[in-house]
């Protein structure tokens, strides 16, 4: 079923083109990536998903147009935006209380997920005290309670180390195969795309377009050492390929996985 | 009676000039309580009050100077104390106008704030307003004022807010202007509306700009008081101080000076003590808990 579909959409800042017609789907428990160059416009795409920005085109949600942003998207933006004047767990109940819960009760709901997401003991820890990776599953903590349709994850790996982003992807993989959340992820990271998603759309750097839909076929859990991870090394090398040679003559694309339209 | 006028001018001045920018850093508080350390850092400090001082005493004492022109500290100690009932009386005014002043001067400085963050086009009415407010001499406005309001409390507290609404109204339209982008989105994404981003990320982002004004702008406050004593009050270190050199007293207006002094610092510390309470998530994270590097995020 499909949840979150755009047709054509397009936003300019005056002369600046920075969206040039996106088309895509994302289907219910679905895992979807936008992979794409740095400035490529993929945070506008966001902006416009949860109603910071207007565009132009085509947004649905279950087949509604997409009117009340807030109701369908949980948004997790590129660094963590914890607050730092709040403790771990009033950060993770911010969307709850600005939903109009107490923050009690908001607090009493929240309170049995710290030990899923590696935070249990910190509930009243200030975000400073944090490592980095702790902070990220605070944030997504924090964006996964507010239950709504989908997850807007923008980069949310970007700011980490290598060895804590590989370690997180690793991670978020195993909570998404728990949870089946429909998610939709921006990243520039080859690696992370091809490692937790479905599908991945490729864009064009500014204006941005879909390139090329790449649906990503592999078993999971993709850990390191499985076929699977083999696999997904293979199609990265090819993805990668691709993005530095927009160019280049794409017939001989992966067997691994099918390239659906371009 | 006009010679020794100027001077004063000259301290206010001073101050302002050496006003330091508004930003959190410059009023980051000592990290830690090592006690131990803050004693370490403490001695140079001491070692150089303790110099100027002595100096001082053996100039006043051997120099052939009289009391009358240059009292040694330990006479205006003396006669500090001596005289610390009529001190103690004048003292009281200048707190109160001190407060009272600063007091409004903080609500108007919170409430106009606020507007101006909701309304931008009011930050262009009201700027340049206030920068002129800034560029006015205390000497000329202060006796006006008096002409205007009188001798009660109504044109100390004035002269406080006068002296002390800019910079506090200032770094707290900065504080706000600093809110993190990425939260506010977070929050606007939640569903929160701009009165609600204001009171849960706009006023949280805007405190560390709000102390650094605050412990400066405390300072301010006490000379403003002063200084709408001295050019006219029925009590407050002011006019104590104007009476004393009227009086050929300077061992008295160095006291009531220390007086000032004292009551400025205390100010200035209570201003540091209300920041770290209000803030306890500010020495927090020196070290992160599980061992791994904290920088890695930011």
């Amino acid at each position: 079923m499909t949840r979150l579909e755009l047709r054509n959409v397009r936003k300019s800042f005056g002369a600046l083109e920075v969206l040039a017609g996106i088309s895509l789907h994302v289907a219910a428990g679905e895992f979807v990536s936008i992979l794409g160059p740095s400035g490529a416009g993929k945070s506008t795409l966001f902006q416009l998903l949860t109603g910071a920005l207007k565009g132009e085109g085509d947004m649905r949600f279950d087949g509604a147009p997409l009117d009340d942003h807030g109701r369908h998207f949980a948004f997790m933006p590129q660094r963590d935006a914890l607050m730092p004047w709040r403790r771990v767990i009033d950060n993770v109940t911010l969307g709850l209380e600005v939903q109009g819960m107490k923050r009690r009760e908001a607090r009493e709901q929240v309170a049995p997920l710290f030990a899923e997401f590696g935070l249990a003991g910190f509930e009243r820890a200030w975000p400073a005290e944090l490592s980095g990776g702790m902070r990220q599953r605070a944030a997504l903590l924090r964006t996964v309670v507010q239950q709504r349709d989908m997850l807007l994850l923008d980069e949310p790996f970007g700011a980490l180390d290598a060895l804590t982003r590989a370690a997180m992807q690793r991670w978020l993989e195993g909570m998404w195969r728990r949870h089946r959340w429909t998610a939709l992820l921006i990243t520039h990271d080859v690696r992370e795309a091809v490692s937790l998603s479905d599908r991945i759309y490729l864009l064009s750097s500014r204006p941005a377009r879909i390139v090329s839909e790449i649906a990503v076929p592999l078993s999971r859990p993709r850990a390191a050492g499985s076929d699977a991870a083999r696999q997904a090394a293979v199609l990265e090398a090819e993805i990668l390929d691709t993005l530095l040679n927009p160019g280049a003559d794409r017939a001989s694309f992966p067997q691994t996985a099918q390239r659906r339209s371009s | 009676m006009e010679r020794r006028r100027p001077l004063r001018v000259g301290r206010a001045w001073a101050l302002y000039a050496r006003r330091p920018p508004l930003s959190p850093s410059a009023t980051s508080p000592p990290q830690g309580g090592r006690s131990a350390a803050a004693i370490a850092k403490a001695i140079p400090a001491a070692i150089s009050f303790t110099l100027l001082l002595a100096a001082w005493e053996l100039y006043a004492r051997y120099g052939g100077v009289t009391h009358g022109m240059l009292p040694a500290p330990s006479r205006v100690l003396l006669q500090a104390w001596e005289n610390r009932a009529a001190l103690a009386d004048n003292t009281l005014p200048t707190i109160r106008a001190t407060l009272a002043g600063f007091a409004c001067s903080l609500a108007a400085a919170f409430v106009l704030s606020a507007l101006v963050d909701f309304l931008t086009p009011l930050r262009r009415a009201l700027f340049p307003l206030l920068i002129v407010s800034q560029t006015l001499p205390l000497v000329a406005i202060a006796p006006l004022i008096v002409l205007w309001f009188g001798f009660g409390l109504m044109p100390k507290i004035f002269l406080v807010a006068l002296v002390t609404f800019f910079p506090m109204m200032v770094a707290l339209v900065e504080g706000f202007a600093a809110t993190n982008k990425e939260i506010s989105q977070m929050l606007a994404a939640m569903g929160a509306g701009r009165w609600r981003i204001f009171w849960l990320a706009r006023l949280p982002s805007a405190l560390p700009y709000f102390f650094a004004g605050l412990r400066i702008s405390i300072t301010y406050a006490v000379v403003g008081a002063i200084f709408a004593e001295y050019a006219g009050a029925a009590k407050g270190l002011g006019i104590y101080m104007l009476n004393a050199k009227n009086n050929f007293r300077p061992d008295l207006v160095l006291a009531a000076v220390a007086v000032s002094a004292v009551l400025t610092l205390a100010l200035s510390g209570l201003a540091v003590l209300i920041h770290r309470l209000a803030m306890p998530w500010e020495n927090a994270g020196s070290e992160s808990r599980d061992g791994k590097p904290s920088g890695e995020s930011r």
